[in-house]
């Protein structure tokens, strides 16, 4: 009976990442190579955030450093593909990228074990703009670049699709490595460790009476969060070409969370949505202060103030985010 | 000896500005359980309406006068809007709620003042004192920074040991039922607490902005190392607060003097994590029992 339902779960997770991709893939040729770019942030930013949910969702640590997690498998992704053609096949180098970031997790994750709360959020945001800063250190520069990063020399298309544009080759490469994450954290919520997870971050000395390895389980959440940050961050430098301290700066990671707290903490669709959001919502404000015509400090900052101005509303107004919204609304229909 | 002199003198003038931003956060997790990441966004437009003020007057105290005003009226505002509601949700809530006014803040300052860093007036000279023949690198202004912290922090003393609204608010923040129940009004208290932060914030804005300049996020760095050093002194303690605000900038100063400045923010990580790893709820916390 277990078996069953747990082959029928992993099913439906295929099935509907397999439809995912598809729908994708098929939607790339029509869009322009603009948008093509913009859904490639998307697939990226997903993989982080859908990390980052199941860390503070389902374990209930609050990471203020995933940025820094990106900016790891970034560079670990900029130098394995730093002479134009390595040979390195790019699943090898995104993998590697992946393990790679998980052993810094390790790291980052045996030192948040002993903090809580706002503790955490305190050392988690030292290392978000501690880490970055390495890259500017003087015995590093010469080889992380200093300010300017390091230019990252993406692999095209294997043989037999030379003929398909580079942004729809990226964006089939982030969505696919998206969905498999996905898939895979969709797994890891519904398995024993989820349950763990969930014990633990509702009472943890319930947990610990309870025979559970508190301070094990805390790091295992750490790393996996850690991986998928690598990860999203290996195919940002994959999708732009370069890693630069700048893009992974506090800002980026205060997005994340904020991502997964809108689209509703420990859910993945919520962190689709989310990063949908985080994407397009400035692009669509940007348009709006155009087609209204206004000055030049309005048109910089509007996207911003109505992007701070939504995650203050939603908050407010829906307090487990739009996912939870949703669910509230559907249960209410039926 | 000079150089340590020098390096020393700067560490205290930068950490009594990271101790009033500590303090400012400090003061709201004590009364609300909140970390305000709001708190440099607040201290940047309060900074900016004193620099409207002393570009309008020429007056660097009347700019003061309304940056501190400012930071009154946006805490108190601040609460009542967009805190009260998200006090009993989740804590990370109230985590997104700051950040998400942090980015409103910035952007609504750069909507009215513009992008670009804006010079800001100090209100002393900024030449060095001179002993004897050696000119050391701590000015009237830095001098005039560390005093005006330091009266502050008395006078909070004196409000929250020695005045009945003081003795409210901490009562209200130790058990907000039991203070409701024996008729102090906990809502009133807790506004309070976040304009007398706000104010903390706004004299650390004034104070800082001449060095660093006034822009919609200037104050972003400062805010980490305030935060850094309230985790430091632990979030519950307003002198751990002072202390760990001095002690960060003496640090800092010294890593910046003898090591380069490129290590500074490596070294405000090293401290931090050195500091938690051995004492997980910062060095002046009291051991705290957990409840099963």
């Amino acid at each position: 009976m277990t078996s069953h339902r747990l082959n029928s779960t992993l099913l439906r997770h295929l099935l509907l990442g397999s439809i995912a991709v598809a729908a994708v893939l098929l939607l790339s040729t029509v869009l322009d190579p603009y948008r093509n770019l913009q859904l490639t942030n998307v697939a990226y930013l997903v993989c982080a955030a859908a990390g980052l949910s199941l860390l503070t969702g389902l374990s209930g640590q609050i990471s203020l450093g995933q940025g820094a997690l990106m900016a790891v498998g970034a560079y670990l992704t900029a130098l394995m593909l730093a002479d134009g053609d390595s040979g390195i096949p790019l699943p090898v180098v995104l993998l590697a990228a992946t393990i790679g970031t998980a052993l810094v997790g390790v790291l980052v994750g045996a030192a948040a074990a002993r903090l809580r709360g706002p503790y955490l959020a305190g050392a988690t945001l030292a290392f978000a703009i501690g880490l970055p800063a390495l890259a500017d250190y003087r015995g590093l520069a010469a080889t992380l670049g200093g300010q300017n990063g390091l230019v990252v020399f993406s692999p095209g298309p294997p043989p037999g699709f030379t003929d398909v544009p580079f942004d729809r080759w990226q964006l089939a490469v982030s969505t696919i490595a998206a969905v498999i994450t996905l898939i895979l954290l969709a797994n890891l919520m519904h398995s024993r460790f989820g349950r763990s997870w969930r014990a633990l971050r509702d009472d943890e000395v319930a947990a610990q009476l309870a025979g559970l390895p508190v301070a094990r389980l805390q790091v295992t959440a750490f790393v996996v969060s850690a991986a998928c940050a690598g990860l999203g961050g290996a195919l940002l430098a994959f999708a732009t070409g370069l890693a630069a301290p700048g893009a992974f700066g506090l800002s980026l990671s205060l997005q994340l969370l904020a991502v997964v707290v809108l689209g509703g903490l420990g859910t993945i669709p919520g962190a689709v949505y989310g990063s949908f959001l985080l994407v397009f919502l400035p692009t669509w404000s940007a348009s709006l202060a155009t087609r209204l015509d206004l000055s030049r400090d309005v048109y910089a900052n509007l996207p911003l103030a109505i992007y701070g101005a939504v995650l203050v509303f939603v908050m407010l107004v829906f307090p487990a985010g739009l996912q939870g919204g949703i669910s509230r609304l559907v249960n209410k229909m039926r | 000896m000079l150089r340590f002199l020098n390096l020393t003198l700067g560490g205290i003038g930068t950490g009594a500005v990271y101790a009033a931003v500590a303090l400012a956060l400090v003061l709201i997790w004590r009364s609300t359980r909140i970390v305000n990441f709001a708190q440099g966004g607040m201290m940047m437009i309060s900074t900016f309406v004193a620099w409207s003020v002393i570009g309008r007057t020429g007056s660097f105290w009347l700019g003061l006068a309304a940056a501190l005003l400012a930071g009154l009226i946006l805490g108190a505002v601040v609460e009542r809007l967009v805190i009260r509601p998200v006090e009993s949700a989740p804590a990370l809530n109230a985590v997104i709620v700051t950040l998400g006014l942090l980015v409103f803040l910035q952007a609504l300052a750069g909507i009215i003042w513009g992008g670009e860093p804006r010079s800001f007036p100090p209100a002393f000279g900024i030449v060095g004192f001179k002993i004897g023949d050696t000119r050391l690198l701590f000015s009237p202004s830095d001098l005039f920074a560390v005093l005006a912290v330091l009266g502050l922090m008395i006078l909070l003393g004196l409000l929250f040991q020695r005045t009945s609204i003081g003795l409210q608010m901490r009562a209200a923040a130790f058990a907000p039922e039991i203070s409701r129940v024996l008729g102090v009004r906990v809502g009133r208290t807790l506004t309070l607490g976040w304009a007398l932060a706000a104010l903390v914030g706004a004299l650390a804005g004034v104070l800082v902005a001449p060095a660093s300049f006034v822009s919609p996020n200037a104050f972003d760095e400062i805010l980490v190392f305030g935060f850094t050093a309230a985790v430091l002194g632990g979030l519950d303690s307003p002198p751990g607060a002072v202390v760990g605000g001095l002690i960060l900038g003496l640090l800092l100063s010294y890593l910046a003097g003898y090591a380069g400045s490129d290590v500074v923010t490596l070294g405000a990580l090293a401290i931090l994590v050195a500091v938690l790893l051995i004492r997980p709820n910062g060095l002046f916390a009291r051991p705290a029992g957990r409840r099963i």
